[in-house]
């Protein structure tokens, strides 16, 4: 057997602001609002990243795949042969109804911008892939994407949903590609970045999503190496240099691919402690015991808070210790998660609940049609 | 035939302070001092000591001491003092040299070169005195997927779990078996085990009747190529069952308990007539391929009713890593991997120091090879051979190892110095002898104390080094070479253990 060559990957640490806006009817709205909520939150970031995720704004494309595509290198020519390849690949293993590039202020101030071009398509699948659900076969070309094609990245991959970052503060990003214009979702996630590195790549900021899954994250992940492997042994390849694509795929894998709820899900991700489970009644420690042993490898240890975009939902979490913050408030039909209850106020001034969960327990928000459905 | 091999050490008495009391005497199974009547003074024969110091740290009047003899032959970096010495022991008696325990060479010991994490800004180290810490750990298969069904809020697990072993510390004892080791001294890590959480294993010698009910709960039974005392009782009283293949001590050969070890009890546990060897060959005579293990763990599983997780230990050796994931598809839920400093009663020196390779890249490869081929989850890896402290054992776990087994660990917290004199039958810390008068010397209740200290001891600490690396659960360090570094290795040192080297 060759030498396998160790890896030599940077992971990012970074500490963040998060926060996130949902109306529960659906009803749409703006990213002005999300906008100047992030903004109050400037000196948590510092201007190394900042982003997005949307969702229910491809209305007119709703049916079809949204891939919002980075083409990096140093020269235009780098990112156009980038393109190049990857319009090449798409075509192959998909019909693209539309594509385009993403809409920005060119007279913004953010650094070094990439070309950011999306496409709305349809799995084209062929072979020994052809019995392949549409979720596996989009996942196996990202990873094909993200590991193949040098300077191409696939940053967002939804149905009417889409992820918008970069290097800049967030309120920045939101400007450049005119979010508060252009877009309006019923549920709008957001981040602001602090990396303790230098190294600042568009590809690196937050959002991370894997179809219509989105993380924005705070935190560091100590169980990195560990939830890595995991991850790897189902074809997820991590190649974004950050921890909190983990928790990304993570969600993939157990909400997607192995249809397990949230509740479960999160007693994956930040299990009660033992000495908890000892005291539970038998059926509950029976059920906790069997996650911890089977999934131990996804517990994602270390300080934490997220929000998990998906279609109709918005979930915030925080790790088992609770070593990162997160508030939680709702108006009317409207939903909020932040860093700080300051930028929820900053908002919406009136609240009917704010409150701050347990680590390790999570919040959730669905549209009330959801509900209804289920 | 006179001998031309000079003794190891030298014995210095001071005679002032001996009071002539003749405890060395009693002391020394090999006779090293003996009383002289008409002188009224004790004589020691250094051509007779092993260096075990029991006379030296039981002598009242800390009269005695011992050290390397100070006689050399004349210096030369080929044929070092131990080389002539091997060579004319066999020029005198024509024979294999045998010796025990570990490897005493200068092998590359890479726990001593790999350096751990600790959290500062980012992430807040934990406090294990404040916070909870947690190290319980399962061992066996789990599967690739889990089948849930949710109805009215309830959550109901469809999927079969296979069987596991739940340690509360990642430290298992070794495989020992009675008959090598004293009833005594086997009884004591069954204690241990049972008190602290954690599991012994028996060896291939079995287990005595009478301690099946009591310590069968934290009992691993082992079927090696003797198959010494197997009935379906001893498989069921215990919680796993090992197929011994090989040991990290002497892979590739078999194991001879002589005659003289046999005693009765001894002989009854292993289900062969008192005084005769016990000869365990050296490949099982019914696993002559991948495919007879894979029907040898299906027949155990069977006798066991698919109860208890089956691991299979093998010793570390060059192509392991593919014979290991053969054997997860045979359908092990375990596989126990000793590496080349692991510990034994008896072997030929030769083989001791010159066959198989270190644990530590034995896990790395291992864990590697079963991760690239999407079956990590479908065992559990427990390292052996050459853990001697809490770091070494955290260091194992973060090169992806389960949980790690020590012997040689545990018999020092007995009382064992490593004179390597296991194969002569006279331990005089009562250790490796089946003489009654030398295993009273292990009192069950003072050895069993010390071995369940050494655990919670190991605990402690890599809660410790735990809690510095902002992690609180064993199982988020699992393989997670994140928080390792490597400090003066070679490139490919580094990349067999998949770590970057300090500082990068």
């Amino acid at each position: 057997m060759p030498r396998i060559r160790r890896e030599l990957y940077n992971k990012d640490i970074c500490a963040c602001s998060i926060f996130g806006a949902m109306n529960r009817d659906g009803e749409r709205f703006t990213g002005a609002r999300v906008m100047k909520a992030i903004a109050n939150m400037h000196v948590r970031g510092n201007g190394l990243g900042g982003g997005f995720a949307a969702y229910g704004i491809y209305p007119q494309y709703s049916d079809y795949y949204a891939f919002h595509l980075m083409f990096t290198g140093n020269s235009m020519e780098a990112r156009l042969s980038a393109k190049k390849e990857l319009d090449a690949f798409l075509g192959q293993n998909f019909d693209v109804v539309h594509d385009e590039e993403i809409p920005h202020r060119d007279e913004s101030t953010v650094s070094d911008p990439p070309l950011v071009w999306r496409y709305f398509a349809q799995p084209k699948k062929q072979g020994e892939e052809a019995d392949l659900s549409d979720g596996d076969y989009i996942v196996k070309k990202i990873m094909t994407v993200n590991t193949g094609i040098e300077n191409a990245y696939v940053f967002s991959s939804g149905k009417n949903m889409g992820c918008f970052k970069g290097v800049g503060y967030p309120e920045d990003i939101g400007e450049y590609f005119m979010l508060d214009q252009l877009y309006s979702a019923y549920t709008w996630t957001v981040h602001g970045r602090f990396p303790t590195n230098t190294q600042a790549w568009w590809g690196g900021a937050h959002p991370f999503s894997l179809l219509d899954t989105t993380v924005v994250h705070n935190g560091e992940i100590s169980s990195y190496g560990t939830n890595r492997w995991y991850l790897e042994m189902y074809g997820y390849a991590c190649t974004l240099q950050t921890d909190t694509e983990v928790i990304a795929y993570a969600a993939d894998l157990l909400m997607r691919r192995q249809k397990l709820p949230i509740e479960v899900v999160a007693k994956i991700l930040a299990p009660p402690i033992w000495n908890r489970i000892d005291r539970m009644n038998e059926k509950e420690r029976k059920l906790l015991t069997t996650l911890r042993m089977v999934y131990g490898p996804l517990l994602m240890n270390g300080p934490f808070a997220v929000i998990i975009g998906q279609t109709g939902r918005m979930i915030g979490l925080t790790d088992r210790i609770r070593l990162r913050p997160l508030t939680a408030a709702t108006r009317g039909e409207m939903f909020y998660l932040s860093s700080e209850e300051a930028s929820i106020r900053l908002i919406s001034p009136e609240l009917d609940r704010v409150w701050t969960p347990n680590g390790g327990e999570p919040v959730i928000g669905e549209l009330n049609s959801m509900r209804v459905l289920q | 035939m006179k001998s031309f091999v000079f003794p190891e050490f030298q014995i210095i008495r001071d005679e002032e302070k001996c009071g002539q009391c003749r405890g060395c005497e009693r002391q020394c199974a090999f006779g090293t001092h003996t009383y002289d009547p008409v002188a009224d003074r004790l004589v020691s024969d250094d051509y007779k000591c092993a260096g075990c110091q029991r006379c030296v740290i039981f002598c009242p009047k800390k009269a005695i001491e011992i050290r390397p003899t100070p006689s050399f032959y004349r210096p030369h970096a080929s044929w070092s003092r131990e080389k002539l010495e091997d060579l004319k022991k066999q020029a005198e008696t024509g024979g294999v040299i045998l010796t025990g325990s570990g490897s005493d060479k200068p092998f590359r010991i890479y726990w001593d070169h790999i350096v751990l994490n600790a959290s500062q800004v980012t992430n807040p180290s934990i406090d294990p005195l404040r916070e909870p810490m947690e190290l319980r750990t399962f061992l066996g298969a789990k599967p690739d997927l889990m089948d849930v069904t949710t109805q009215n809020g309830e959550i109901e697990i469809k999927t079969d779990i296979a069987p596991n072993l739940m340690v509360e510390t990642p430290i298992l004892f070794s495989a020992m078996s009675y008959g090598a080791i004293s009833y005594n001294a086997f009884r004591s890590l069954a204690t241990a085990a049972c008190r602290s959480g954690t599991y012994f294993n028996t060896g291939e010698g079995g287990l005595p009747r009478e301690m099946r009910e009591e310590f069968g709960r934290c009992a691993i039974v082992q079927v090696a190529s003797g198959r010494f005392g197997i009935d379906a009782e001893y498989l069921n009283c215990a919680q796993m069952v090992e197929i011994k293949v090989g040991q990290g001590a002497k892979p590739g050969i078999g194991g001879h308990l002589p005659g003289e070890k046999v005693s009765a009890m001894v002989a009854e546990t292993r289900m062969i007539p008192v005084g005769t060897d016990a000869i365990s060959p050296a490949p099982h005579h019914d696993i002559y391929s991948i495919e007879d293990l894979s029907m040898l763990i299906t027949a155990l599983k069977e006798a066991t009713n698919y109860e208890k997780p089956i691991s299979v230990k093998i010793a570390a050796v060059h192509n392991f890593a593919a014979i290991a994931s053969g054997i997860v598809r045979a359908g092990a839920d375990i596989i126990a991997i000793d590496g080349i400093r692991g510990g034994t009663g008896a072997a030929p020196k030769v083989i001791r120091d010159n066959v198989g390779i270190p644990t530590e890249l034995a896990i790395s490869s291992l864990d590697r090879r079963l991760r690239s081929e999407g079956i990590r989850n479908r065992c559990s890896i427990i390292a052996a051979g050459g853990i001697r402290c809490s770091s070494d054992v955290i260091k194992a776990i973060a090169l992806g190892a389960d949980a790690v087994y020590i012997g040689t660990a545990a018999l020092i917290a007995m009382g064992c110095t490593l004179c390597q004199k296991c194969y002569t039958g006279k331990c005089n810390w009562g250790i490796c002898t089946q003489d009654p008068r030398l295993s009273g010397r292990i009192s069950v209740e003072i050895a069993s104390q010390r071995l369940s200290n050494l655990i919670s001891a190991w605990s402690h600490e890599i809660a410790e080094m735990l809690g510095g690396m902002g992690i609180n659960a064993l199982e988020s360090l699992r393989g997670n070479r994140d928080h390792l570094r490597g400090v003066g290795l070679y490139e490919w040192e580094m990349d067999v253990l998949g770590i970057k080297g300090a500082g990068e």
